[in-house]
C-alpha cells in the first residue's frame, strides 16, 4: 500500500538520506574522535594557537587529569553559570543593545524555562523568538549554549570512553580542555560551512530590523528578520532544535527550499550517528559501534516505515490519499515524516510540520522514538551514553543467563555500575510519568490541551517526553506557558539532562579504576547478532513496560477510534 | 561423618520451611528482599480493602482473590527461602552435632586418658586407632593409616597418612580405617577444618555474590519505576475518562492497581531467587558434586582463573626414575646397578623409582644388603647426598657408592681426584632443562651417568586442561620449582600460565608444622631441600593454605574454584 503512494522520488529521497548519513558517518566519527583525542584534522591545525590562547587566558592546564567527581563538579558548575548568564540576558534585554524591534524584559517563568532549556540541549520553546526575543539574546545567549551544551555532550562521552579504555585509572580527561576542542575543531567549523550554505538558500542572517511590507490586497505585513543562519545551523548539528522563528525549521526563512530541507535532515543525524563510530575508535571497538549503530538504524528505519504506512493509508474518514494540514506543501509527505523521525529519534527537537496533524500513528511514534530514551542516535554524546547505559544493563541481563559476571569491553559490570544505568535509564521515564500525572491532576495541565480525546492526552505526553528527554519538539497543539509547563518542564528538562549525565560520569569514573579483564570464551561478543538482538530486546522492553500503559491511552487509542470513525 | 546428602523434600526440612516462611513475614526480615517486600505492602493494603469491604458487605470475589493470591506470593517466595537456608542449617546441625560426639584420646607421656574433642589444644598428641574418628586438624608424628576422608573431600576411597613427608596432614572428623596413628594437634579449638566448614555453610545465606547484589539492584529500580508507572495510572486513566465523558469507566480500585504492580514488577525472579538456587544444588548432586550453597553455585559461573599447585595435582606427586643417561665409557647396566645399590635403603618413591626401574629395564634384581657388608649413607641437609659403602666380602672388592646433587656429588669425586666429564654436565643440564631433576651417581672417583628424575604428569591432564579452556577458564600452575622445569611441566601439562611462588616466611606461616621441621627427612637431593624450603601449595584439606586462598579470593570480590580434592588425592589411594 506504502509503494502504492511513494513515487520514485520519495524512495530515492530516503535512500539517499539513508546512504549519504551511514558513508559520511564513518569520516566524521574519523574526525570526532580525533579532536577527544587531543588532536585537530589536519586542515584545521592552524587553529591550535587559537585553543593554546583559550587555555592562557581562562587559565585552564588542559593537560590536568580530573576524576569523575571534579568533571561532573566542573560540568555543573559550567551550566550554573551558563544558566545565570542566560536568564540574566533575557531579563534586561531591553537595555541591551542589538535589539532592534525593543523587546521588554521575557516573564521569568520563560526565561527560566528558556535557560534551562537551552543549557540541556533540549530547547524546548515556551516563547516565540520573531515575537520576543532581540538579536543580542539569540545569537549571544542561545546561540552560544546551542555550541556549548553539544560540545557538552562531546565531553561526557570522551569521558566514558576513557573510562572503558583506562585501567586502573582515576582520571577522566579535562572537561575544559574536551569543551573547548570539540567546540572549536568540530562544531564551529561545521556550522560555518552549513550557515553559508544556509545563507546561499536564502535564509536571513542580518541584524536590519524587521521589513515592513505591504501586501498585493493592501494589509501591512511585519516580515522578521535577523542573525537566523549562523543559529540554524548549529540548531541543527548541535542537537538542539530551538528554532530562531516560533514555528521553527516549517518557517520560510529557516528552511525555504528542498534542498535546504534535505541538508537539515542530514545534519540532525549526522553527528549523533557519527559519535557511535568515534566512539568506537575511542574504545578501539569499532566493530562493536557498527553494530550498535546497526541496532539504531534498525529502530530508526522501523520508525520511519510505521510512520509512513501510518501517514500515507488512506484516510478512512475523509478519503483523501494524504492528509496535508499541517505539513509543508514545499516539501511534501515523505520528507516531512522523515524530519519528523530524525528530529525525535536524534534529540534534536526541530520540526518542520506540525506533528499533531500527523496520523494518530505517525505521531505516536514520534512519541515513542523520544520515550526510548533519546538514545537511537540520540543528541550529541547524549545519545551515545544514554545507549551505553542501556548496553551496561543489557550485557548484565545476558551474564545472569549463563550465570557470569557480565564484562563489557573488558571491565566487569559490577553492583555500582548496574546501580548507575539503571538510574541514567529510569530517571527520564520517571519524570514523564510524574509530569504527566501532575498535568493531568491540575487545573492548569488539562487546560493547556488544544484538542479532546486521546489525542489531548498524547499531547500532554509528547510534552512532557519531549522535555524529560531532552528533545524539545513540540507537538503543536499545547498551550505550554501555564506555570506548571515553564517551571515543571524546567525541572524535568534539569532531570532528564544531569539525572543521566551524572551517572554516566560516575560509570565511568568507576569504569576507569577497574583492571582489564582479557575477553574469554564467556565473555558475551559485543560485536555480534546475538548481542544486537539482545541490545534491542532490552531497548524495547524498558520502553515498553513503562510506557506502553500510556501509549495506549493516548495514541494507540486514537488510532483505533479513527479506524472506528471518530477523530479528534 | 559425612553429612547425607540431605534432600530438598525432606519431610522434617518441609514442615521446618514451612514454620520460617510465615516467621519471615517480621517486616525486618522482608525488608531484605524489595521485591516481596512491597508485593506484602501491596498484599497488606489490598487486604484492608477486602476487610472494609466485607464490613460493609460488598466483598467482590474479585477482591477477595486478589488478597489470597498476593498472599499466597509472598509466603511462597518466603517458603522457597526457607527451604533453601534450611537445607544450610540443617548440615552444619548435623556437623556440630557429629563433633561434639568425638572421643580423643589423650596421650599423657605414656597413658592415655578419654576426654572430649572439643577440649583438645595445640600441642596434645592423641592416639588414632582403626575405626576412631580424628578428633582434630593435625599432624600424623608417628605410624601409618589408612584414612577415610570423604566427609571432607568426597572422594570414597580411603588415603593414606603417614608421618613426616607430604602426608603427614590430617584433618578432624575424618576416620581411621586401618592400623594405629599419633597425631598432634595443630590447631587450637574452633579453629579447625570442621569449624570453619560449619560457619561457612552457616553464612552461606548471608554472603551475597557480586552478580546477585547487581541484580537485586535491578530488581529494585525495576520495581520503583513500575510504581512510578502504577501510581501515575490513575491520572491517565481519570483525564482519559473526562475527555471522553465517561467518568468512572476505567476501574482502578486499588486491587487492580495492585494486581497489575505485581503483575509488573519481577515478583518471579525477586521470589524465588532462592529456588533457582535449590535446583541448582539439586543438579550438581546428580553429577555427584555437593555444594555448600546455591550461591556457590552461582559463584562457580564466574570462575576464570583456575590455580592448581603441581605436585600430586598436575603430575603425579612423585618424581620417577625415567632414564638412565651413562657418562662416556660406562655401560648402562653398571650404571643402573651402582643407583639400585645406593638406593636400596632409600624408602622415598623416589628410591624405589630408582630401584625399580634397574629391575624393568635390566633385570637387575634388588639384593639384600645385611648391615655387616653394607653401610648406608643417609642424606643429609650438609652432603645433600646419600649412599652406601660396601664393604669387601665374598671375594668382592669394597665399592662406596654416592648419589646426589650434581654439585656435591662433584665435590665429592674432585675431593679424591676425580673428574667430571663434561658429557654428565650436558645431560644434567639437558634433564633440568626438560623439566627432570638429574641425580648424577658415582663409584669413588669415577662418575658412572645421571639418573633422570621425572615429574610424571597424569594422564589425560592435558585435555582436560583444554576443556577448561574451552569453558573459558585459565589454569595456572603454582610451583615451588626452579623456572626451567616449571616450564616444561607448564608445557607438557598444557597448563595457560604458571607461578612460581614461595618466600621461606610464607611457607613457615603457612604449614605450622614444618616451621621449625629443620632438615628433611627425606633424601635424594637438593630437590628436597628447596621444597621443604619454598614449596607452598601442596596443601591437603586442613591446611591453612586452603583458606588463605579462599579469603584471598574474596578481597577481590572473585570466587576462585579449589581444584577437586578428590583429584588431588587420587594418588594415594
Amino acid at each position: 500500500m506504502v509503494a502504492g503512494v511513494m513515487n520514485v522520488a520519495d524512495f530515492a529521497y530516503l535512500v539517499l538520506f539513508l546512504s549519504l548519513l551511514v558513508v559520511a558517518s564513518g569520516p566524521l566519527g574519523f574526525w570526532i574522535a580525533g579532536v577527544l583525542r587531543g588532536g585537530p584534522p589536519v586542515f584545521l591545525r592552524w587553529l591550535v594557537p587559537v585553543e593554546c590562547a583559550i587555555y592562557r587566558l581562562a587559565g585552564i592546564a588542559p593537560a590536568t587529569e580530573m576524576g569523575w567527581r571534579v568533571y561532573a563538579g566542573t560540568l555543573l558548575v559550567f551550566h550554573l553559570l551558563g544558566f545565570i548568564a542566560l536568564v540574566a540576558m533575557q531579563l534586561v534585554q531591553g537595555h541591551l543593545p542589538l535589539n532592534p524591534q525593543h523587546f521588554g524584559a521575557v516573564p521569568l517563568g520563560v526565561a527560566v524555562n528558556t535557560a534551562v532549556s537551552f543549557v540541556t540541549n533540549t530547547n524546548w520553546q515556551a516563547y516565540s523568538g520573531e515575537a520576543s526575543l532581540g538579536y543580542l539574546t539569540q545569537m549571544g545567549g542561545l546561540g552560544v549554549q546551542n555550541f556549548l551544551s553539544a560540545a557538552v555532550g562531546f565531553a561526557v562521552m570522551a569521558a566514558l570512553a576513557r573510562g572503558l579504555v583506562r585501567k586502573s585509572a582515576a582520571g577522566l580527561g579535562n572537561f575544559w580542555a574536551d569543551l573547548v576542542r570539540s567546540t572549536l575543531y568540530v562544531l564551529l567549523p561545521l556550522s560555518l560551512v552549513l550557515a553559508v550554505v544556509l545563507v546561499a538558500q536564502g535564509v536571513p542572517m542580518s541584524f536590519a530590523p524587521y521589513a515592513t511590507a505591504t501586501t498585493l490586497a493592501g494589509a501591512e505585513q511585519v516580515i522578521p528578520l535577523g542573525p537566523a543562519a549562523s543559529q540554524i545551523a548549529i540548531k541543527q548539528l548541535g542537537t538542539n532544535g530551538g528554532g530562531f522563528y516560533g514555528v521553527n525549521s516549517a518557517h520560510p526563512f529557516e528552511n525555504p527550499t528542498p534542498f535546504s530541507n534535505f541538508l537539515q535532515t542530514f545534519a540532525i543525524l549526522a553527528l549523533p550517528g557519527a559519535c557511535v563510530l568515534a566512539f568506537g575508535r575511542l574504545v578501539g571497538a569499532r566493530r562493536h559501534a557498527w553494530v550498535v549503530y546497526g541496532v539504531m538504524l534498525v529502530f530508526f528505519v522501523a520508525a520511519l516505515g510505521l510512520s509512513l504506512w501510518a501517514e500515507l493509508t488512506p484516510h478512512p474518514q475523509l478519503g483523501a490519499a494524504v492528509v496535508m494540514e499541517g505539513k509543508e506543501v514545499r516539501f511534501g509527505v515523505v520528507p516531512s515524516v522523515l524530519w519528523a523521525n530524525a528530529t525525535t529519534v536524534a534529540s534534536n527537537g526541530s520540526v518542520n510540520a506540525m506533528h499533531s496533524s500527523f496520523a494518530p500513528l505517525a505521531g505516536g511514534v514520534a512519541l515513542f522514538n523520544m520515550l526510548l530514551g533519546e538514545i537511537i542516535f540520540g543528541g550529541i554524546g547524549s545519545g551515545l551514553y544514554g545507549m551505553v547505559a542501556m548496553i551496561v544493563l543489557a550485557v548484565f541481563l545476558a551474564g545472569l543467563m549463563v550465570g557470569r559476571t557480565p564484562e563489557y569491553l573488558g571491565k566487569k559490570i559490577e553492583a555500582f555500575e548496574v546501580k548507575m544505568a539503571a538510574v541514567a535509564v529510569l530517571v527520564p521515564c520517571v519524570a514523564v510519568l510524574f509530569g504527566c500525572a501532575a498535568s493531568f491532576l491540575t487545573e492548569g495541565g488539562r487546560a493547556a490541551v488544544g484538542n479532546g480525546g486521546p489525542h489531548a492526552l498524547t499531547e500532554v505526553l509528547y510534552a512532557w517526553g519531549s522535555m524529560a528527554n531532552n528533545n524539545g519538539s513540540a507537538f503543536g497543539s499545547l498551550t505550554a506557558t501555564g506555570d506548571l509547563y515553564t517551571w515543571g518542564g524546567a525541572c524535568a528538562m534539569l532531570v532528564g539532562r544531569f539525572g543521566v549525565i551524572l551517572p554516566v560520569l560516575a560509570l565511568a569514573g568507576s569504569l576507569a579504576a577497574k583492571k582489564a579483564v582479557p575477553p574469554s570464551s564467556g565473555t558475551l561478543p559485543t560485536d555480534g547478532a546475538l548481542f544486537a538482538a539482545l541490545l534491542g530486546g532490552t531497548i524495547l522492553i524498558v520502553a515498553a513496560l513503562t510506557h506502553f500503559p500510556s501509549l495506549a491511552l493516548g495514541p494507540v487509542l486514537e488510532h483505533l477510534l479513527l479506524g472506528a470513525g471518530r477523530t479528534f | 561423618m559425612k553429612p547425607a546428602v540431605v534432600s530438598s523434600w525432606n519431610p522434617a526440612l518441609l514442615q521446618r520451611a514451612a514454620l520460617d516462611a510465615g516467621r519471615k513475614l517480621d517486616p525486618r526480615a522482608l525488608s531484605r528482599n524489595p521485591v516481596i517486600f512491597v508485593t506484602a505492602l501491596g498484599a497488606l493494603a489490598v487486604t484492608a480493602v477486602a476487610v472494609r469491604d466485607l464490613a460493609g458487605g460488598c466483598l467482590t470475589g474479585f477482591t477477595f482473590q486478589i488478597t489470597l493470591w498476593l498472599w499466597f506470593t509472598v509466603l511462597f517466595a518466603n517458603f522457597a527461602e526457607a527451604l533453601a537456608e534450611g537445607r544450610g542449617k540443617a548440615q552444619a546441625d548435623f556437623l556440630r552435632r557429629s563433633r561434639s560426639h568425638i572421643q580423643a584420646r589423650r596421650l599423657r607421656g605414656a597413658a592415655e586418658e578419654c576426654m572430649a574433642a572439643t577440649d583438645l589444644r595445640k600441642g596434645d598428641v592423641v592416639v588414632c586407632e582403626a575405626g576412631d574418628v580424628i578428633p582434630a586438624d593435625g599432624e600424623v608424628t608417628e605410624g601409618i593409616a589408612s584414612v577415610d576422608e570423604s566427609a571432607i573431600t568426597g572422594e570414597s576411597a580411603p588415603v593414606i597418612r603417614e608421618s613426616g613427608g607430604d602426608r603427614s596432614a590430617v584433618t578432624g572428623g575424618t576416620r581411621v580405617l586401618s592400623d594405629r596413628i599419633l597425631v598432634r594437634v595443630s590447631v587450637e579449638p574452633g579453629g579447625g577444618f570442621l569449624d570453619r566448614m560449619i560457619g561457612m555453610v552457616e553464612g552461606a545465606s548471608r554472603q551475597r555474590t557480586p552478580n546477585e547484589i547487581a541484580l537485586g539492584i535491578l530488581l529494585t529500580s525495576l520495581t520503583l519505576v513500575f510504581g512510578a508507572v502504577v501510581v501515575t495510572l490513575p491520572a491517565f486513566a481519570l483525564f482519559s475518562e473526562t475527555l471522553a465523558g465517561q467518568p468512572g469507566a476505567v476501574d482502578t480500585s486499588l486491587p487492580v492497581l495492585v494486581s497489575l504492580f505485581v503483575c509488573l514488577i519481577p515478583t518471579t525472579i525477586g521470589g524465588l531467587l532462592s529456588a533457582i538456587g535449590i535446583s541448582g544444588i539439586d543438579r550438581l548432586i546428580r553429577r555427584n558434586v555437593i555444594a555448600t550453597s546455591g550461591r556457590a553455585v552461582e559463584a562457580a559461573g564466574d570462575i576464570d582463573v583456575l590455580l592448581l599447585d603441581k605436585t600430586g595435582t598436575i603430575t603425579l606427586g612423585n618424581r620417577e626414575a625415567a632414564e638412565f643417561v651413562p657418562a662416556p665409557g660406562v655401560a648402562v647396566e653398571r650404571l643402573a646397578e651402582a643407583a639400585q645399590l645406593a638406593s636400596l635403603a632409600d624408602e622415598t618413591p623416589e628410591g624405589r623409582s630408582i630401584a625399580v626401574l634397574a629391575k624393568e629395564r635390566f633385570n637387575l634384581r634388588q639384593r639384600d644388603l645385611a648391615a655387616p657388608h653394607a653401610q648406608f649413607v643417609p642424606f643429609t641437609a650438609q652432603t645433600r647426598m646419600s649412599g652406601v659403602d660396601l664393604a669387601a666380602h665374598d671375594g668382592q672388592r669394597a665399592r662406596r657408592i654416592r648419589k646426589g646433587a650434581t654439585g656435591s656429588v662433584r665435590d665429592w669425586v674432585q675431593r679424591q681426584g676425580g673428574a667430571f666429564p663434561a658429557a654428565v654436565a650436558e645431560a644434567v643440564d639437558r634433564i633440568s632443562r626438560a623439566g627432570g631433576t638429574p641425580l648424577v651417581v658415582a663409584e669413588e672417583r669415577e662418575v658412572l651417568g645421571v639418573v633422570n628424575l621425572k615429574d610424571v604428569v597424569k594422564g589425560g591432564i592435558k585435555e582436560r586442561f583444554a576443556e577448561l579452556r574451552g569453558m573459558g577458564i585459565r589454569t595456572v600452575m603454582i610451583t615451588g620449582d626452579n623456572p626451567l622445569t616449571a616450564a616444561a611441566i607448564a608445557a607438557e601439562a598444557g597448563v595457560d600460565d604458571f607461578h612460581r611462588s614461595g618466600h621461606a616466611g610464607d611457607e613457615a606461616r603457612a604449614h605450622p608444622r614444618r616451621a621449625g621441621a629443620g632438615a628433611p627427612r627425606r633424601h635424594d637431593g637438593r630437590r628436597h631441600q628447596r621444597r621443604a624450603r619454598a614449596r607452598p601449595s601442596r596443601c591437603r584439606c586442613g591446611d591453612e593454605h586452603r583458606y588463605a586462598g579462599r579469603s584471598r579470593g574474596r578481597q577481590h570480590g572473585r570466587p576462585r574454584q579449589q581444584s577437586d580434592e578428590a583429584h588431588r588425592d587420587r594418588r594415594d589411594r
